[in-house]
């Protein structure tokens, strides 16, 4: 490589930014930081991990299914399994490693040099690990949550589940919802309130949009599955009648508070899977994408009319036809704005001069599963196909093709194109696209033959099946399908660690972006950028040459802002600057509160309830802590 | 719309037209299992509710196609596109750069294919799966027959009008409307048989109905559709649909009290199942033993299989059933049962005369 003489101005500043942005190495700092970029980082390794261990979990449940009236996982660890997996790969994959590229890219994208709160943001990673390991531990004494990810009362009620695989579930998930929560009101005000200059609205990057649906989405879908799990808990232990019928309450209630969650959720996961093929999209076709505002319409009205839908997960129960036809009609509509966005993706690609890289690939493949997953969920609007299919293999098809085809495939894609400015280095192109057509050829025949599966009447959550139903070749076609897309995630993983070990240099922008995370070096510093850039488009890397050199100097709109710990505050509609903002230092009590709160949940998890009351005061000091003024800035 | 179902030869048809998006691999391997007879397939119905679910699973199906084909052409002309640009750009030796004009045709496609065009599409499936919906409703005019069907961990009970009791095996007339009264002795359970009707959830509390409607006589495979917990894989339930004759002897018989023994060592097995622990979970009307727990051992011999679809009604598999049920079906309610070889056999003569 050549080298580039950065111009003195540059030098100065960058030195001048580090002096103030630094942190020393050592366990504490690690326990410190507050990041964007390291706590993405971390979110998107965790959320890998339980990519794997989910993965196993599908690969033991498929082994199990491979043939009729198979041995290899008894009922009970069966149930098991397809419950983690189901918990596994919505809160702790996809959730995660989604909120890892927001929390790396979306201050990126937007010019700031950190999200909003960054305390709160370490806070989230530190919870969403607590609540992980407290998820897990379950699997330790062998009583891991075993009534499905959707936990239906009577049968998840003391009288059916007495031992405390269901408790692990209820506190699992409000100890998690305090991370996704603290989590979507930070990226909610960051997007708001932290855009660079000139950054309006109406040029926000499409993925950015995408984390903010899915944020608000998060904001008012998940206090309904908060509610119902402290209401389920309360039910568990201490005898509360909310869901039993026997004591006046309505096994009802606890289906739809947690599909009024539920059903959003499937949006939360798929929003920013949108978003990312959005933001792969116009880079690789090089032209700006077709149709921004109709795909910022349709994000926005996905998340809106996704809280419409919640009662399709429930036509079989008995309510009345009139409420089935609304909600059949909310779920006809909700197609629509997800059509509108594929038919933008669309025009895109044909418009544009694609180039066929990996990341392309995965969103190439990316867009054929999720039609595929789309018409079949049309399909779930019309209410007696829906009686008729529901709970049976169809609905596994179908959900696969939505949330594999959403979530996975776009993870990957991002992988591939945002690696590079992750790590600082390329991964491998010919890996890249021997993993996507393991991935989607292996996909296909897992999933696939699941569809006739359902026709074919075979219920889902079943442990084994009988022979001379019909059910054998399609089973063993998916099982083999299954060890496929394993192989090919594999690659990708392999991938990534060769990349990392002695992959070639990216530089800034390997790829000729549009957006402004690729302004700045690969990996980026701490303070992101030298000059908080000021925008004048969409897609300002293309249109403003002078953001080449990686620092917009101050005559064309740069500012350093140095001499302090800050970013720049900018009006909601328009960007125009408001305000400086002093950021928070590096601090571990965020650590310390999680440390205090994961203490708290396994307290009340054993009815320990004198060190569950210690542990909460424990928790209450280190918010004071964390909150205890400090001389040197203003902390938030 | 019957027109969508009527004809059922186009199963080859549908695999071709979905080869697009799916590999050669999968394709082969779903040739080779054209559906089993054996099928409790929603696409061979034997109602005429079962058989609109069906048209309007044709009508998605076949809309679903023309999608999905769209999709793909365009990301295949993608493909070859950037094929083409690829080739472009090695010859010029350089790539070349952003293109920024508008796409004049960009924005009127997005509307008309992603929202006047499916728009419509979509406004016309919602009217026609109203209109099922609306057919579906019922009831029907009066059934000739109300029986009632009571999900059980992890079983069915069937109760007639006339007393008779059953166990996961439901005789129904032929061309008869028959009722179903759907409910449930402990968790949700979901009622399904896919060759007669949608299903329709059994939850606590609530008053649930579907009908049985069948065309033609046969045994119609069923299974519990909802997630019931250890032993939700096994819990099938048949519907016997035969001919009204043959179905009103049944029931008179099904009604009547347990047969007799017919030989001493049934007659000793009776004697075991009456003192042991079994009558305090099994009825056998005509007997002390009135346990309501289980199924009805009344004329249990009439079935032709035992512990909800799980095992074949014959010697063996009941013997083995009896002396320890948690081999075939563990988690299930009944204990493992403790008696000497002989008084196994003797007990397994006398269920087996119970027709």
């Amino acid at each position: 490589m050549t080298t580039v003489v950065e111009p003195d101005w540059k030098n100065e500043l960058s030195a001048e930014l580090d002096e103030t942005w630094h942190s020393p190495p050592g366990l504490r700092e690690w326990i410190s930081t507050v990041d964007h970029k390291r706590i993405g980082m971390r979110y998107f390794y965790l959320g890998m991990v339980f990519f794997v261990v989910g993965g196993v979990q599908s690969l033991l449940i498929r082994m199990q299914l491979a043939g009729p009236d198979l041995d290899l996982l008894s009922p009970e660890a069966y149930n098991q399994l397809f419950t983690m997996h189901g918990i596994t790969m919505m809160f702790l994959f996809a959730m995660p490693v989604l909120s890892g590229f927001g929390n790396y890219f979306v201050p990126l994208m937007i010019g700031a040099r950190d999200m909003a709160f960054p305390r709160l943001n370490a806070f989230g990673f530190w919870v969403l690990l607590g609540a992980g390991i407290f998820m897990y531990s379950s699997f330790a004494i062998g009583q891991a949550p075993n009534n499905g990810w959707f936990n239906y009362l009577p049968l998840a009620g003391a009288e059916f589940t007495p031992g405390i695989n269901i408790d692990f579930y209820s506190l699992g998930l409000i100890f998690l919802g305090i991370s996704s929560t603290g989590g979507a009101i930070n990226f909610i005000v960051t997007i708001l309130k932290l855009r660079a200059p000139g950054m309006t609205l109406n040029r926000i990057p499409i993925f950015v949009w995408g984390e903010l649906a899915m944020a608000l989405q998060i904001v008012f879908a998940l206090p309904a599955l908060t509610l119902g799990a402290v209401l389920l808990t309360l039910e568990r232990k201490f005898g509360f009648h909310f869901f039993d019928e026997a004591g006046g309450g309505d096994p009802l209630l606890w289906q739809h508070l947690f599909w009024v969650f539920g059903h959003p959720e499937v949006y939360i996961v798929a929003l920013p899977g949108f978003g990312i093929a959005s933001a792969i999209i116009p880079t690789w076709c090089r032209r700006p994408m077709v149709g921004y505002t109709y795909i910022v319409i349709g994000e926005l009205a996905v998340a809106l009319v996704g809280f419409g839908v919640w009662v399709h997960h429930m036509f079989s129960v008995g309510l009345s036809n009139i409420t089935l036809s609304f909600i059949s009609l909310a779920s006809f509509m909700v197609v629509i704005p997800s059509g509108l966005q594929v038919f933008a993706w669309l025009a895109t690609l044909v418009s544009g001069r694609p180039k066929l890289s990996s990341a392309m690939w995965f969103v190439l493949g990316f867009i054929m599963i999720f039609v595929v997953g789309g018409v079949t969920g049309a399909m779930f609007a019309a209410v007696t196909l829906d009686q008729a299919l529901t709970d049976s293999y169809f609905v596994v098809a179908h959900l696969h093709y939505v949330l594999v085809g959403s979530a996975v495939f776009p993870i990957f894609a991002a992988i591939y194109h945002w690696g590079p400015k992750m790590t600082g280095r390329l991964l491998d192109e010919r890996l890249g696209k021997v993993s996507f057509w393991l991935m989607f050829i292996g996909f296909n025949v897992a999933f696939f033959p699941q569809h006739f599966l359902g026709l074919l009447g075979m219920p889902r959550r079943v442990y084994t099946y009988q022979e001379g139903v019909g059910w054998d070749a399609h089973n063993l076609a998916s099982t083999i399908g299954a060890f496929v897309l394993a192989l090919g995630a594999l690659v990708t993983m392999v991938n990534w660690y060769r990349s990392k070990q002695r992959g070639a240099v990216a530089g800034n922008d390997p790829w000729n972006g549009e957006t402004l995370e690729w302004y700045t070096s690969s990996p980026p510093p701490h303070y992101n950028f030298v000059t908080v850039p000021t925008i004048r488009s969409r897609e300002p890397m293309w249109d403003q040459p002078e953001l080449a050199g990686g620092a917009q100097a101050p005559p064309e709109g740069g500012r350093p802002l140095t001499g302090g710990h800050v970013t720049l505050s900018t009006s909601l509609l328009d960007a125009r600057p408001q305000a400086i903002v002093h950021m928070p230092h590096a601090t571990p009590w965020p650590f310390y509160f999680s440390v205090a709160l994961t203490v708290l949940f396994f307290m009340i998890l054993v009815e320990l309830w004198y060190i569950a009351v210690l542990a909460a005061v424990a928790s209450v000091m280190t918010m004071v802590g964390w909150y205890w003024p400090r001389h040197e800035t203003q902390e938030t | 719309m019957r027109g969508w179902g009527a004809r059922r030869h186009q199963g080859r048809a549908r695999r071709i037209v979905f080869a697009g998006p799916v590999p050669v691999t999968a394709l082969a391997l779903l040739l080779l299992t054209a559906c089993s007879d054996d099928s409790p397939s929603v696409l061979r119905p034997r109602s005429e509710a079962a058989e609109r679910v069906e048209g309007l699973w044709w009508l998605t199906f076949w809309t679903s196609v023309v999608v999905v084909l769209l999709v793909t052409a365009f990301i295949v002309q993608a493909v070859r596109r950037g094929r083409a640009v690829a080739a472009e750009d090695a010859e010029q030796g350089a790539e070349e750069g952003i293109d920024t004009r508008p796409v004049p045709w960009g924005p009127p496609f997005i509307v008309i294919a992603g929202l006047v065009v499916s728009g419509a599409v979509l406004a016309g499936t919602f009217v026609v799966s109203l209109r099922t919906l609306d057919a579906l409703a019922g009831p029907s005019g009066d059934p000739a027959l109300t029986i009632e069907v009571i999900g059980r961990n992890w079983w069915w009970e069937v109760r007639y009008p006339n007393g008779a009791v059953t166990a996961n095996e439901i005789h129904i007339p032929v061309g008869r409307t028959v009722e179903v009264k759907l409910s449930t002795a402990d968790v949700i359970h979901s009622f399904w048989v896919p060759q007669l009707n949608v299903k329709q959830d059994q939850v606590p509390g609530m008053d649930n109905r579907i009908e049985l409607l069948a065309k033609e006589p046969g045994r119609y495979r069923g299974q519990c559709a909802e997630y019931c917990g250890l032993q939700h894989a096994r819990m099938v339930v048949y519907v016997e649909a035969e001919p009204p004759e043959q179905f009103d002897q049944w029931l008179a018989r099904e009604a009547a009290p347990a047969a007799a023994p017919t030989s001493p060592t049934a007659s000793t097995g009776r004697d075991i199942l009456l003192r042991s622990s079994c009558a305090g979970c099994h009825t056998v009307r005509g007997t002390s033993a009135a346990g309501t727990l289980g199924p009805d051992l009344t004329h249990v011999a009439s079935r032709q299989t035992i512990a909800a679809g799980t095992l074949p009604l014959e010697r063996g598999p009941l013997a083995d059933f009896v002396r320890n049920a948690q081999e075939a079906k563990p988690g299930a309610t009944m204990p493992p049962t403790e008696v000497a070889p002989e008084e196994l056999s003797a007990i397994v003569d006398y269920l087996m005369g119970l027709e």
